[in-house]
């Protein structure tokens, strides 16, 4: 095992006192009818990953949503960086939401600017330089491997690369949290693996927090069970038997968190739906 | 069922027009409110002012055309077609000169502010705008808003000169009337009465088309198919509200300035 490999694996959990980047309890969201999400609780540790898993339909991305305000819960409370959100006047959101990045199901990118406007909205929002803001721009677009778009639109990139445009615009910001909705959805194996591999660099590069939803079982498990190797840069498999500590797993059946756990208690679970998914 | 229905009607139109209300009123305060998008300002008056030109200066010409051609036709029953310029004048900028602009450009405008924002809506523009940190409302709306009722204000006197224009190119290339006597019969004859009836009115329809067009741009659901659905309302909405506005500003001017 390489020293990398055993940093990955060995490295502690995060400490269950220290002050959670989000927290949710009880929380309910309703749409004119039944609940979407019912009674929901767990909350993501600073430098811990979380793979929400369920199949379609079942309120992952509302949950997603509700974590950043964009939604309310009509019960329970959300605490966004140890602030209480759930009521708070959307005035008061915007800077917290600008201190996550947030990569939604089908990139969500502005199709009126370039890519390089699209990575730079919120710096250009904040008026600083443009020959920072140029910079910058590259410098992300090189994390995500999309140079040469800088001067294009949305319109003419492809599913994945807007993906990862999409990637490199909510890691623009440095956040202190990111979410990831469905981010390899509709998208071949090869461009999937290439998507879990920038996510599994932030991750380990960067430690930032992260959520992400995701109906796709091997997209889970290659996060679990891979790290990012910079001499080599790019992902790389963790030893047999060994996965990243702080990566862990919800499940959602019905709107309700039936699972909460590491990959181990997950494929170890006795859950019937729990089962029946992984199968 | 019946009762049920008309109940559940009535309490939706309610609650749109609480929602209406709600929505410009934040949109008018945002403009007092920094931050203040500008730049956006510009590129929305831009669309609204430069791009409205050309239906504006042609509806304009020949509104006045036709008002030249009809209203000759029954003056001259009483051997008054001397005042054709008077009557073209006095129609266009205390009425048809707002009026016309409005709804020629709800028509353009009202639908382009709804559906660019109901695409918005549904592929989640607006929620990564949110998610980003910036206010959709000041960043999209109010700009829009705003560039409505400053471009339809400079709109509505570009149509007031075309058609008066056009009333004295029918007055002389048709009807072979003295082009200046109906010049001086449209100056003449206009107070000042008239040009503030005529400049208040594209205030009010420049805010009606802004709002509603991003009001129900924004509230958009159900996909492409929402966004058509938005569009029409948006349109028909806007251009009925027009009317109904001028009718309500015309009965207050009116007492205010009688004829």
């Amino acid at each position: 095992m390489n020293s990398a490999a055993s940093a990955a694996s060995s490295s502690p959990a995060p400490a269950p006192d220290s002050t959670p980047v989000v927290a949710l309890r009880d929380v309910s969201v309703a749409f004119d009818g039944p609940s979407v999400l019912k009674q929901i609780s767990f909350s993501v540790a600073p430098g811990e990953t979380r793979i929400l898993l369920g199949p379609a339909g079942v309120g992952k991305s509302v949950l997603l949503k509700a974590i950043i305000g964009l939604l309310r819960p009509q019960q329970g409370s959300v605490e966004l960086f140890g602030q209480d959100i759930t009521t708070m006047p959307e005035q008061d959101l915007f800077p917290l939401r600008a201190r996550t990045g947030i990569v939604f199901q089908e990139g969500a990118l502005f199709d009126s600017l370039t890519v390089r406007d699209n990575v730079a909205f919120q710096l250009i929002q904040e008026r600083v330089l443009d020959e920072v803001i140029d910079f910058r721009v590259r410098e992300a677009l090189s994390f995500v491997g999309l140079e040469r778009t800088f001067d294009l639109f949305p319109a003419s990139l492809s599913g994945g690369m807007r993906r990862r445009v999409a990637i490199a615009r909510a890691l623009i910001h440095d956040p202190e949290l990111i979410l990831y909705d469905s981010p390899t959805g509709g998208l071949d194996p090869v461009t999937s693996t290439t998507i879990i591999e920038l996510i599994v660099k932030q991750r380990d590069v960067h430690s930032t927090p992260a959520l992400m939803v995701t109906h796709r079982l091997q997209d889970a498990f290659t996060l679990c069970n891979h790290r990012f190797d910079p001499e080599q840069s790019r992902m790389v498999p963790l030893p047999e038997g060994q996965s990243n500590p702080n990566t862990t797993f919800l499940m959602l059946e019905e709107g309700r968190l039936i699972f909460d756990g590491s990959l181990h208690e997950l494929v170890h679970s006795s859950d019937k739906f729990v089962r029946e998914f992984l199968e | 069922m019946a009762l049920f229905a008309i109940d559940r009607t009535a309490k939706q139109i309610v609650l749109t027009v609480q929602e209406y209300t709600l929505f410009s009123a934040r949109a008018l305060m945002n403009f007092i409110r920094p931050p203040i998008y500008w730049t956006d300002f510009l590129i929305q008056s831009d669309i609204i002012g430069f791009g409205s030109l050309p239906i504006v200066i042609l509806s304009g010409f020949f509104t006045g055309g036709v008002l030249a051609l009809q209203s000759a036709a029954t003056l001259s029953a009483f051997g008054a077609t001397a005042v054709t310029g008077q009557f073209v004048s006095l129609t266009m900028v205390r009425e048809l000169g707002a009026v016309l602009t409005g709804i020629m450009v709800s028509g353009r405008n009202a639908s382009s502010i709804a559906s660019e924002l109901g695409s918005m809506v549904v592929t989640e523009q607006i929620d990564a705008m949110r998610a980003l940190g910036v206010d959709p409302m000041r960043k999209l709306v109010t700009p829009r808003i705003f560039a409505s009722v400053t471009m339809l204000f400079l709109l509505t006197i570009v149509a007031d000169a075309c058609g008066i224009a056009g009333g004295s190119a029918v007055t002389v290339f048709l009807n072979h009337q003295n082009g200046t006597e109906y010049f001086h019969m449209a100056y003449e004859h206009l107070r000042y009465s008239d040009i503030i009836q005529g400049l208040i009115k594209p205030l009010c329809f420049g805010y009606v088309l802004g709002s509603i067009g991003c009001f129900y741009g924004m509230r958009t659901t159900g996909g492409t198919e929402g966004v058509g659905r938005s569009t029409i309302q948006a349109v028909v909405t806007s251009s009925v509200i027009i009317i109904f506005v001028d009718f309500l500003i015309t009965h207050a001017l009116l007492s205010i300035f009688p004829t």
